[in-house]
């Protein structure tokens, strides 16, 4: 006797092995839980990024696709905007992660009062832009409080620390500072201190432990932090309009896509700079990424 | 610690004790500024007053605004924390085709500068006719939160043992018995740590909700922004109380936050040598 699958067992059987190997390859059920979040991404991020990418093809008065770029680039006015927010956001980066990396230092370990010194370190974070800005407008002007003691201690005239570049640079270290702090005191502490404490049994001493143990295996987050941190400086808007000079010094490009998309209703050019504003900060990333993968990423002993 | 140390030692310390009191001094100065009868050119004000706080609270309509803000900001974090758990927990318990290429999309909303996304994002919303909309604050303010949500709740989900799901089922629960009874209650902190940090971050994110509001739909940051760029009509301390209303919803929320989350093991999450 031959047993005989009916067509209809056959089907069943090849949807069970093709159930069978989909799982194998971790196609199961479970992957519906996805649906939700991949139709979200694809409908508010994909959709309208790729929207504006073709919207930017697209110039207001019709002709060239590429009418919109070759404006921006021939128009010293938009093409400086690159160089301006470069200028602010690289400089204001880098110094808060140099200037996080000695504080987190001294911040390792246990000491009495850790948790309030990180908790004002944190504070900024609630200032929010608004209140930086009139801060530093108040602070920093030509009446407030530091160029009054600026002058008491003998300078001619006040300095000049508002409504220019120094201004918005400011700002961004004022409220991109915490972060940086955060993530490198968070990757600092991912360190296992034991590996020093093995490098001084050695004899090494607290600079060479400083440069051949704890800074090959800090730099990969550092390179992180960096990112983020640009991110953060990258995208000023309101603080450059507000502390900054904005139709001059600090005109940056979040400000040129804003005004030409919602002020002027130019919305192809406003996406076109948007566009240029994404592609300028992937450069500057993929360049520390890259950088990053030449850094080793073992393990750093961490305890996790 | 060696003698040669010090120096930098004192350099550290005295840098981070000038940044202090500069920040000392600008948040000084402007909570100063919002008690001040009037403060022109000299080193304090010639007097001092609460009225400012009213004023601001009746002409801006402080109320209407934080109501919004609240609504905004509930919202987000129930919607990114329904969508993104779910998403967190099939990323952290499955490899399948095509993963790393989701993991780049749901990491891409964070790592881009809110303009570049949002100005696109304000231009669809605009075509559908829902910016202005609370609609359209919610949707943006999503963008971020969703990604922000899976991406802390992925390794907390990784870190619980899969065999305790396998002991349920063993047991005979269902899948949805296992997700209420037995994944829920030990994602609970999980998701409580990522809701705080949505809901800082809803109520500080100022360009997303810039793109897409209408007057009726500012959030507080917003409205704060648009009453310090209108200044000249009204007196600079109104402005300066409603900066410091919110700066102190801020810290109280942060204040909440830090009582949850311990923020330097969010990236690494290591156990502090007792």
């Amino acid at each position: 006797m031959t047993a005989v699958l009916s067509p209809r067992d056959r089907r069943s059987l090849q949807r069970a092995s093709l159930k069978h190997r989909l799982a194998e390859k971790g196609v199961d059920r479970v992957l519906w839980l996805l649906v939700p979040g991949a139709v979200f991404v694809a409908l508010l991020f994909v959709y309208p990024f790729l929207y504006g990418l073709q919207l930017s093809f697209q110039p207001k008065g019709g002709g060239n696709p590429f009418q919109n770029y070759v404006t921006f680039f021939s128009d010293p006015y938009l093409a400086d905007t690159v160089w301006i927010t470069l200028r602010l956001g690289l400089p204001a980066a880098l110094f808060n992660v140099l200037a996080s990396i000695p504080i987190a230092f001294r911040m390792r370990g246990r000491f009495r009062g850790k948790r309030a010194l990180t908790t004002l370190l944190v504070i900024p974070i609630t200032l929010g832009t608004v209140l930086t800005a009139e801060g530093l407008l108040a602070f920093f002007g030509p009446t407030g409080w530091f160029n009054r003691i600026w002058m008491a201690l003998g300078a001619d005239e006040p300095a000049r620390l508002t409504h220019n570049y120094w201004g918005v640079l400011f700002s961004l270290i004022i409220t991109g500072f915490p972060f940086a702090f955060l993530l490198t005191l968070s990757y600092l502490s991912g360190i296992d201190p034991t590996l020093e404490q093995a490098a001084a049994t050695l004899g090494a001493s607290k600079r060479q432990r400083f440069r051949t143990i704890t800074m090959p295996l800090l730099a990969p987050g550092l390179a992180v932090t960096f990112c983020l941190s640009f991110v953060l400086a990258f995208s000023v808007f309101p603080s450059a309009v507000m502390v900054g000079n904005p139709a001059g010094e600090t005109h940056v490009m979040s400000i040129a896509a804003y005004e030409t998309a919602l002020r002027d209703n130019d919305f192809a050019m406003g996406s076109a700079i948007a566009m240029l504003m994404a592609l300028v900060m992937l450069i500057v990333i993929g360049v520390v990424l890259i950088w990053r993968t030449t850094l080793y990423r073992g393990a750093t002993g961490g305890k996790g | 610690m060696s003698i040669k140390a010090r120096p930098v030692v004192w350099l550290t310390w005295g840098a981070l004790i000038f940044f202090m009191l500069n920040l000392v001094g600008i948040v000084g100065a402007v909570v100063t500024n919002s008690f001040a009868e009037s403060w022109f050119g000299t080193w304090l004000p010639n007097g001092y007053t609460g009225k400012w706080y009213g004023e601001a609270w009746r002409d801006y309509r402080l109320l209407d605004v934080l109501v919004v803000t609240f609504q905004v900001a509930i919202a987000v974090v129930a919607i990114s924390v329904l969508i993104g758990v779910p998403t967190a927990y099939a990323l952290a318990r499955r490899t399948f085709p095509g993963k790393k290429l989701l993991n780049v999309l749901f990491l891409l909303p964070i790592l881009m500068p809110p303009m570049t996304y949002g100005i696109p994002l304000a231009t669809v919303l605009y075509k559908f006719g829902l910016a202005g909309t609370m609609f359209g604050v919610i949707a943006a303010n999503l963008v971020p939160a969703v990604p922000f949500v899976v991406l802390t709740m992925t390794p907390f989900i990784e870190q619980i043992d899969t065999k305790i799901e396998s002991a349920a089922r063993m047991c005979g629960a269902n899948t949805v018995a296992i997700f209420t009874r037995v994944l829920a209650p030990l994602l609970v902190p999980g998701i409580l740590a990522a809701s705080i940090l949505v809901l800082v971050r809803t109520v500080g994110m100022f360009e997303l909700t810039f793109l897409t509001a209408g007057p009726t739909s500012q959030t507080l940051v917003v409205s704060l922004y648009e009453a310090m760029s209108s200044a000249g009509i009204r007196p600079q301390q109104m402005v300066d109380s409603m900066a410091v209303i919110y700066t102190g919803s801020m810290l109280l929320l942060l204040v909440i936050a830090l009582r949850f989350v311990n923020p330097t093991q969010l990236v690494t999450r290591l156990k502090e040598p007792a």
